[in-house]
């Protein structure tokens, strides 16, 4: 696994409370997860500032899974 | 009885004397206090008769980019903000059938848009410190409406439901979000009024007098306190009972 993979998934894992095994590349945060919207906000701030990166209001609408977050940040940083 | 110490708070309008007030309350909790205002001759006095632990901001709240600079000028100045003291407000009276639209927007602007505009600003600290205080002044007139008023009572209404929607929002984080709604307050707004009109004023106030700016201050600082946690998305009404809601 990439290491923006591991950081982001050690951001979730923290964050959302879950173990790292539920994690999955399709795991909606939502959904899987068991984020609330507010708790999707501050994922994306959490990665912009683990990232360094800032993540626009419209694409951090498109970011509902582990995977679209990942794929999210390693094409922006 | 409240103690804030450690606390940065941000409050506008402090050149004023219910802002002025609210400034010293907290202060004298113990919190740091950033002092915004369009004046800069009486934030600087404030700030002098006050101590160190205060901050010179100067904004003009009619001006948007001022108002968004504001929040990430206080957080450099202080390190954060913990406490928004929305106080900052105008007034442009005049009948509805005469109003104009630049005395509607005005008003608007200055009273709704830029309270909106600071607490974007300063709620991702907030979020992320998982502690906030954010008290809106709004008006009674915001509840019982008043003649010439019709921009200003909607601004100050206006405060009241975005306090609410905001305090659900942000409920979960430790971040309260509530309104103080005064009546008649001594200040230089309600000087402009005849010894004739504060007498028909007072007719309807039950406690007979006009209110003290410390008065809101200190209900302001309650809800500012660690105390207040429990309290959110509601509108103290300090009035004299000229409206009992």
């Amino acid at each position: 696994m990439s290491d923006v993979a591991d950081r982001v998934k050690k951001i979730v894992v923290e964050h959302l409370g879950v173990e790292e095994d539920k994690v999955a590349e399709n795991a909606s945060f939502i959904d899987d997860l068991g984020a609330d919207s507010l708790d999707t906000v501050e994922l994306v701030m959490a990665f912009e500032e683990e990232f360094g990166i800032e993540i626009p209001d419209d694409a951090a609408e498109t970011i509902q899974t582990f995977g679209d977050a990942v794929k999210f940040i390693s094409e922006a940083s | 009885m409240f103690d804030l110490t450690g606390k940065n708070a941000l409050i506008t309008g402090a050149s004023g004397g219910i802002g002025g007030d609210i400034a010293r309350a907290l202060y004298d909790a113990g919190a740091s206090v950033g002092l915004s205002g369009t004046r800069v001759e009486p934030l600087q006095a404030l700030a002098d008769s006050l101590g160190e632990r205060a901050y010179v901001l100067p904004c003009n709240l009619s001006d948007s980019e001022s108002v968004e600079a504001l929040p990430k000028k206080a957080a450099e100045a202080m390190g954060s903000v913990d406490i928004l003291v929305n106080n900052a407000g105008i007034t442009r009276d005049n009948l509805f059938m005469r109003m104009s639209d630049e005395e509607w927007q005005s008003v608007i602007d200055v009273n709704m848009t830029a309270t909106m505009k600071l607490c974007k600003g300063v709620i991702r600290g907030m979020m992320k410190a998982r502690w906030g205080r954010i008290v809106n002044i709004s008006s009674v007139v915001a509840a019982i409406g008043n003649p010439g008023q019709a921009n200003y009572a909607a601004s100050k209404a206006g405060m009241i439901g975005f306090s609410k929607a905001l305090a659900h929002e942000v409920a979960t984080r430790g971040i309260t979000v509530n309104a103080v709604a005064p009546g008649f307050i001594t200040t230089a707004m309600t000087e402009k009024l005849t010894e004739e009109q504060k007498k028909g004023l007072l007719l309807k106030v039950p406690a007979g007098r006009m209110g003290d700016p410390q008065e809101i201050a200190a209900a302001v600082l309650y809800l500012a306190s660690p105390e207040a946690g429990y309290v959110t998305g509601s509108t103290l009404h300090v009035n004299g009972g000229m409206a009992m809601l």
